[in-house]
């Protein structure tokens, strides 16, 4: 990061807790002016909190945070001049139609002309046969360009984006990412949180990973995936009785240490080289073990999180707190 | 505030098959615009907000239903079990009642207020109002002016069925919009104590039981039935002081054109009251987090 470049997000040591649950837990975030920054985590971990924080809606209990220049704790209101929010569950009014919901959002605003604005919008977003319909007939993909498409009345200095693609199928998740990267190159900041390692990957120039409220490890996505092998070998056995020599097998001959998974016939391991892959696998069908299904690729989040935390991402989804 | 629909939103440029570079063009020429200058003031987003309360009602008519049914039936209810025992006949009874009913009926429908704004707020769109720069009471303060509009649909309709069963005021149409005026400065002062149990407890159906048990007793222990003449002299003095007789009270004298300020005075105390207590409160909890 070069360190003379403005800071959009500076944040030192937050705090949130929800009875005992300490939600946010000392963490600190450092977001450059002009990028989009991803915030990877499962569930539960603190991302939403984090967000919820930063845009004005939630008070910390402890830490300190400054939001495009503007003091989190004492100047709220310029803050909200400044930011957008599309909120992981949809932030825009399920009874009204899309026009309806940017008229009124436009006319909340201040926009000289609402109405146009909202059909000029409504047809950037591919949202025009639809702007007379109530949103709750809406697709999840109409929905979510909405949702985006009201956090543009104009053109916001920072927006959060939480989970903006959960749910959504391929396409419309590639048109949602479409929209972010035209957004930022308008010059806007783009705080992203996510549970998908791609969509981090194909968005964000820094990532940050949280887990239980804390920050787990922050840099680029090449920074990130070095620190955990670039290369994962899964192995699902004929036979969930093979298991165990199966894993040995594997073991000696890949030189890695392997993870049982929790299909109680699946193997894991990190494997950065494919002929050593290649020869682990020649290893099980020279012993007679049957393989029924192979693959290497990309590490998921799951396998970033276990080498990253040592547990696997879903034991942190036991603790999620209250998102009211 | 207006009501008037927004117009035909125009139809998109791009196809409808959302190739990227074709959703890219349109994108990019829709981004960029920026912060206006003037933000609207207070008085503006509230009626925007009221604005809002009024398009889902055009959207869902039918939760106007109560607030047409109840009225008819309350009327009619109470006119014929009660007109004959206690007036002689249904007629004369009616034109004690009238006044009442429609005090009961607008107090009945403030109940709505509580009801609809705690599931409201559950909603995600109440995160972003929450993330915009608004003056802050907007959202609630405006769902309320948008309830005026159930207050009079059920004030008239309770007109109307008296008229048709024989009721006449004895001032004239001129007191009707008086005791219309009267009834919603009433009802938006008192709504304010439901929009506080609507913050304070998490479900919609526990605002309604709240509302109730505070309403049920208001209502009966007044002088809406009958009066109170023939109460022990405990719930006399009650009914004395009770804020819905006191409302009923000033609504009759309007009608009989006989309307003193003391009267309207000591209808208005407790709402007054109600807001001053209330809508601070009410403020303290939307600011909470939640």
């Amino acid at each position: 990061m070069d360190p003379s470049a403005p800071l959009a997000i500076e944040a030192v040591g937050l705090v949130k807790c929800f009875g005992d649950t300490r939600a946010v837990d000392g963490l600190d975030l450092r977001v450059q002016a002009g990028t989009i920054y991803g915030m990877l985590g499962p569930n539960g971990a603190g991302k939403t909190t984090t967000v919820r924080l930063l845009a004005t809606l939630l008070r910390p209990d402890a830490g300190k945070a400054t939001v495009l220049g503007y003091d989190l704790a004492q100047e709220p209101e310029e803050i909200r001049r400044r930011i957008s929010l599309t909120g992981q569950f949809a932030t825009v009014d399920e009874d009204l139609t899309g026009a309806e919901n940017l008229i009124l959002l436009g006319r909340l605003l201040g926009l000289p002309k609402p109405k146009e604005r909202a059909a000029e919008l409504l047809g950037a977003f591919d949202l025009g046969e639809t702007a007379k319909r109530q949103v709750k007939t809406y697709s999840g993909g109409q929905r979510r360009r909405l949702d985006v498409a009201a956090s543009l009345l104009y053109t916001p200095d920072l927006l959060f984006l939480d989970e903006p693609t959960t749910g959504l199928d391929p396409r419309s998740r590639g048109e949602v990412w479409e929209i972010i990267r035209l957004l930022v190159a308008e010059g806007t900041t783009v705080l992203l949180t996510t549970q998908y390692l791609e969509e981090a990957d194909q968005l964000a120039g820094r990532i940050v990973v949280v887990d239980h409220g804390r920050v787990i490890a922050e840099g680029t996505s090449a920074e990130l995936k070095a620190s955990v092998g670039t290369g994962v070998l899964r192995v699902r056995l004929d036979d969930a009785d093979d298991r165990d020599r199966a894993r040995a097998l594997l073991a000696e001959a890949a030189g890695v240490t392997i993870h049982e998974e929790a299909d109680p016939r699946a193997l894991m391991a990190q494997v950065s080289d494919p002929d050593l892959a290649a020869r682990a696998l020649a290893a099980l069908t020279a012993a007679g073990v049957g393989v029924s299904d192979f693959s290497l690729g990309q590490p998921s989040l799951d396998e970033v999180f276990f080498a990253l935390t040592g547990h696997p991402a879903d034991a942190a989804t036991a603790d999620a707190p209250p998102t009211r | 505030m207006s009501t008037t629909a927004p117009p035909p939103v125009a139809p998109p440029a791009a196809s409808t098959a959302p190739t990227p570079p074709v959703v890219n063009a349109a994108i990019r020429a829709a981004l960029g615009a920026r912060r206006p200058e003037h933000r609207p003031g207070a008085l503006s987003h509230a009626v925007t907000f009221a604005w809002r309360a009024l398009i889902k009602i055009r959207h869902a008519p039918e939760q106007l239903f109560d607030v047409v049914v109840t009225p008819v039936m309350f009327t009619l209810l109470f006119t014929y079990i009660f007109g004959g025992a206690l007036e002689g006949s249904p007629r004369t009874y009616l034109q004690f009642l009238l006044p009442g009913v429609l005090v009961q009926t607008v107090t009945f429908t403030t109940i709505y207020t509580g009801f609809t704004l705690n599931t409201d707020l559950s909603k995600g769109i109440f995160d972003r109002f929450r993330s915009m720069p608004l003056w802050l009471p907007a959202p609630i303060v405006g769902a309320m002016l948008g309830d005026t509009i159930r207050y009079t649909i059920s004030s008239i309709i309770v007109f109307v069925i008296g008229f048709v069963l024989g009721y006449r005021p004895e001032a004239g149409l001129g007191s009707i919009v008086a005791a219309l005026a009267l009834l919603n400065v009433y009802a938006f002062g008192i709504g304010w104590l439901f929009t506080t149990f609507a913050l304070l407890v998490k479900t919609p159906s526990t605002v309604m039981t709240l509302s109730w048990l505070v309403l049920m007793p208001l209502t009966f222990a007044s002088n809406i039935y009958v009066s109170p003449d023939t109460m022990p002299g405990w719930l006399q003095a009650f009914v004395g002081v009770n804020p819905v007789a006191l409302v009923t009270t000033a609504i009759r004298q309007t009608l009989d054109g006989e309307a003193t300020m003391a009267a309207i005075g000591w209808a208005l105390l407790a709402p007054a009251v109600v807001t001053a207590i209330c809508a601070p409160l009410a403020m303290a909890l939307y600011r909470r987090e939640r």
